[in-house]
């Protein structure tokens, strides 16, 4: 049974839509992670799921009940706030009980769920202080408890680890991911950081505009970017985006004055149609018989080195080698390998499928 | 060296220029009411007569009941003012902050109105309209009108609105409702405020005179301040260390109230009133 | 300042804000249009009756001499009293704010006044200035200069208005030292970088900074004087010797309570409340709405 599903969600504030239709069906005790630059709609999403928003139009299904119109209360889900939004004058016990005080557990039933709660959490040292007196990570893990402790069907994450340096946010990923799992609990989980997204999803929604521009797993949005937007999203550094020109049977690409036959690819709409050509800087090839770009800065990151070059015309393209220390010279030789090459529609800037795709 | 001193010397001069009215007032209590009038008073006290301050607690001087009555009244107004404002402006800033309901500005905007109507300006409907309501030298009339002014409301609605939004989510996921928001989040997160308001509005209450002047010809409901004001009138043969030293008493209460809570009185009121 | 979330429902709010619309209208609208409506009549004779007499009350009050005279002194009185608190508490809060030994200290002894009542400081300034037993103003009698503000006018305003003055000291510098605190450090740093120091550096950097506080004070202490010091003038002298302290607020009590003219009285507190209006518009326009949305 789908753990949520959103059918053709829809917002709008004063006359703006801010997110535009998102339909889809997350498979119980999945982890998905909605992906996007701030303002793209993901944090509405996630208000919308939780009940804090009332949508515009549309259909929300948890664990197959529709909760569209439930409060948020009533919705058996729990949230994890970006900034923890613990309550201050409340210690860490009273903080992750609150809620089963609400809801009239029993003092005992309580003492139990949060005993449980921290164990799992390696809080149970600290169960009698306030939240000033915990660390960044602390206070992450009390909101987390406070998630567990309600065995909710759904786990919603609104930019979690946003506020932590990056040490910890690299360890918390970890420690998320665990427990999730762990507990098998479907969650929803919102970040602008793609390395968070790529590392903890079971599947991602990138989101652009209010559009859901691509639903799939992370290694398949990132061999398979839906369009430009996101093959320029996911991946550190950026795929390198490229003018081109589609040669005449579509079996072959003009990039940077060179023209690449496409090994064994075809694309339909030939005859000099314009396309976007990506390549992953990792697989640019560094080569003697490649064609010369002009090197504008090199930054050696120790185990690799990132050439940046640029031609006059304003194309950009940034070579990703291994080892560092590298000595490049003035000028740069690459050579695109076909397989990596991404093609995109420049009118559309939807990546485009061979028409003789197996 | 002159620019070590001077900060100094003008601070010490100045805290002279404040203290020594109080100094006068103590060491003048225990000295011979007519030494005083003959302009003969000693900058030193007179280590036998501090039993003024028990003899003025008891009987008063002359014209004016005991003293003990007076501060209990001065403590009864101030005490009720202070709680009544708080009670009555949490709530209203609450509705203000956490709810949309019709006419919601307009409402705010009456109460913001009396901000602009001191006690002072419509003094004389204000009486009329106490006498209809029969509230002319009681208690209730002592305090119930100035509990109505905007200025806690205004300050909780600005300590309200700085919460932060996510708490309110959180609690609402959590299943509070407003009212259980209000009594286990809002209040207990805003106490520090509330204790820096208490101080401002016990001041305020404890320091009255037009309004209990106006509203209470009764002497039995002469605040401290009324009751001294009344002692140095002017046609008198006024008894000086009796005065000095109900003067004493009457500065203590609301001073050790701003000295004890310094902290958290000086935070509310310059963050408050801005 | 527009929350993201609320709470839903009508009946709740409306219960909760009642309690505070019920006081304001009884004892702020109601007195407020009581006073407009009886600014506007007059009795008779024998007061047995009144009648309508449109905005005579006010012609008369303009009309009137010692009206104006009062509405002058009023305004001298609030210039003095502001001045004086301002200044003073501005220089304190700039050596209270230095980098001394026992600034602490110091600060606690400057910020307890706020609590003395406007009546007790008349009361503590008749012990210091009474001709007879006042420590000041029996030794200047002593010394062969005449002092007593119980018969000289223009000394009896000197009293009042240091008296005013000397209790609103407190709260101007209560305020000063937390806008001089809230003056970032790294500001005067680059100040003292430029080569900015001492007064100079005050006017040209610390100074425009603190003017927010300045005209919030201004507005404050010229309100305090209008209304708040009823108290400490009517303690002092009762409005006199003569009319020479007597403020507009002492008129309309005088007048009202004393003298029982309701009309002319009503008609006073309107122009006091029109002036109100007007000062906390000002209020408004300089702290750009700070404290109202």
């Amino acid at each position: 049974m789908a753990g949520l599903t959103l059918q053709d969600l829809r917002k709008s504030f004063g006359g703006t839509e801010i997110l535009k239709g998102v339909d889809l069906d997350l498979p119980d005790g999945e982890m998905l992670v909605i992906v996007g630059a701030s303002g793209c709609g993901k944090s509405t999403l996630l208000r919308l799921v939780a009940g804090l928003e009332t949508p515009t139009a549309g259909r929300i299904l948890i664990d197959g009940r529709d909760v569209t119109g439930v409060d948020p209360s009533a919705r058996d889900i729990a949230m994890v706030f970006q900034n923890y939004a613990l309550y201050p004058h409340m210690s860490v016990f009273d903080n992750m009980a609150y809620g089963l005080k609400i809801r009239g557990l029993s003092r005992a039933d309580i003492r139990a769920k949060v005993d449980e709660a921290s164990a799992l959490l390696g809080l149970d040292a600290l169960l009698a202080r306030k939240p000033r007196q915990l660390s960044g990570g602390q206070r992450q893990r009390v909101a987390m408890g406070r998630a567990i402790v309600r065995d909710p069907k759904l786990f919603l994450f609104d930019e979690p680890l946003s506020n932590l340096d990056a040490k910890l946010r690299v360890q918390m990923r970890g420690e998320i991911r665990r427990l999730q799992r762990r507990l098998g609990v479907t969650s929803l989980y919102v970040t602008h950081d793609q390395v968070e997204a790529m590392t903890l999803g079971d599947r991602l929604l990138v989101m652009h505009d209010g559009v859901p521009v691509q639903f799939a797993t992370p290694m398949d949005v990132f061999e398979r970017p839906a369009d430009t937007y996101v093959a320029g999203f996911i991946g550190s550094p950026a795929m390198n985006l490229l003018p081109g020109i589609l040669e005449r049977d579509g079996s072959a690409v003009t990039v940077g004055g060179v023209t690449i036959p496409l090994a064994g690819r075809r694309f339909t709409g030939a005859g000099g149609h314009p396309v976007t050509v990506g390549i992953r800087p990792e697989h640019v090839v560094v080569d003697p018989a490649g064609a010369e770009w002009p090197v504008e800065l090199v930054e050696p990151l120790g185990s690799e080195t990132l050439v940046h070059a640029a031609r006059p015309g304003g194309a950009t393209l940034t070579v990703k080698l291994a080892g560092g220390g590298t000595d490049v010279g003035g000028m740069v030789p690459v050579l695109f390998p076909p397989e990596h090459l991404h093609v995109f529609d420049r009118n559309t800037g939807r990546r485009m499928e061979p028409a003789n795709a197996a | 060296m002159t620019s070590r001193l001077l900060p100094h010397a003008v601070l010490v001069a100045a805290l002279l220029v404040f203290a020594l009215p109080i100094w006068i007032a103590v060491v003048g209590a225990t000295q011979e009411s007519s030494a005083i009038a003959r302009g003969e008073m000693s900058l030193l006290p007179n280590l036998s007569g501090f039993g003024v301050f028990g003899d003025v607690l008891m009987n008063g001087a002359t014209g004016t009941g005991p003293v003990w009555r007076e501060l209990l009244v001065s403590a009864g107004m101030a005490l009720a003012i202070a709680l009544g404002k708080i009670a009555v402006s949490i709530p209203s800033a609450y509705a203000v902050v956490f709810f949309r309901f019709p006419f919601r500005m307009t409402a705010f905007w009456l109460i913001f109105l009396t901000l602009m109507l001191p006690v002072e300006v419509r003094l004389i409907p204000t009486f009329q309209v106490m006498s209809s309501l029969n509230l002319i030298n009681s208690f209730t009339g002592l305090t119930v009108p100035l509990i109505a002014s905007a200025t806690a409301t205004l300050l909780f609605r600005q300590t309200f609105a700085t919460l932060p939004d996510e708490l309110v989510e959180a609690a609402r996921m959590d299943g509070a409702g407003p009212l259980r928001f209000l009594f286990d989040v809002v209040i207990p997160m805003s106490a520090a405020n509330i204790a820096a308001l208490f101080v401002i509005l016990f001041v305020y209450g404890w320091n009255q005179y037009l309004w209990p002047l106006l509203v209470a010809t009764d002497p039995h409901l002469d605040t401290v301040v009324i009751g001294i004001v009344k002692m140095i009138g002017l046609d008198r043969e006024t008894e000086w260390n009796k005065v000095m030293a109900t003067a004493v008493l009457a500065l203590v209460p609301p001073v050790a109230v701003v000295l004890l809570m310094q902290r958290w009185f000086v935070k509310g009121l310059t963050e408050g009133d801005k | 300042m527009e929350r993201r979330t609320l709470f839903p429902g009508r009946a709740l709010p409306a219960l909760l804000i009642l309690p505070q619309l019920v006081l304001t209208a009884v004892f702020f609208l109601w007195p407020a249009a009581q006073a407009i409506w009886l600014s506007t009549r007059r009795e008779d004779a024998f007061g047995t009756s009144t009648a309508f007499v449109g905005l005579e009350n006010f012609a008369d009050l303009f009309a009137d001499p010692l009206y104006v005279a009062a509405a002058g002194r009023t305004a001298l009185f609030c210039t003095a009293v502001t001045a004086l608190a301002m200044g003073a508490a501005l220089l304190l809060a700039v050596f209270a704010d230095a980098e001394i030994r026992g600034r602490a200290f110091y600060r606690t002894m400057l910020i307890w006044p706020y609590a003395v009542a406007p009546a007790m400081a008349a009361v503590l300034w008749v012990l210091m200035f009474q001709p007879q037993i006042g420590l000041v103003g029996a030794w200047l009698n002593r010394v062969g200069i005449r002092w007593d503000y119980r018969l000289d006018g223009t000394e009896a305003m000197a009293l009042v208005i240091g008296a005013a003055a000397w209790k609103q000291v407190s709260y101007n510098f209560i305020f000063f030292l937390a806008g001089l605190q809230a003056v970032p450090k790294t500001i005067i740093e680059a100040a003292r970088i430029d080569g900015a120091r001492g007064f100079h550096r005050f006017r040209t950097i610390v100074l425009p900074l603190l003017m927010p506080t300045v005209y919030f004070l201004l507005v404050v202490d010229v309100v305090y004087a209008a209304f708040d010091t009823f108290a400490t003038v009517y303690a002092l002298t009762q409005g006199g010797p003569g009319q020479s302290t007597q403020t507009l607020v002492l008129k309309v009590y005088l007048d009202g309570i004393v003298n029982a003219d309701v009309g002319s009285s009503s008609a006073q507190s309107v122009v006091l409340m029109a002036g109100v209006i007007l000062l906390s518009s000002l209020q408004f326009r300089f702290l750009g709405r700070k404290s109202a949305t």
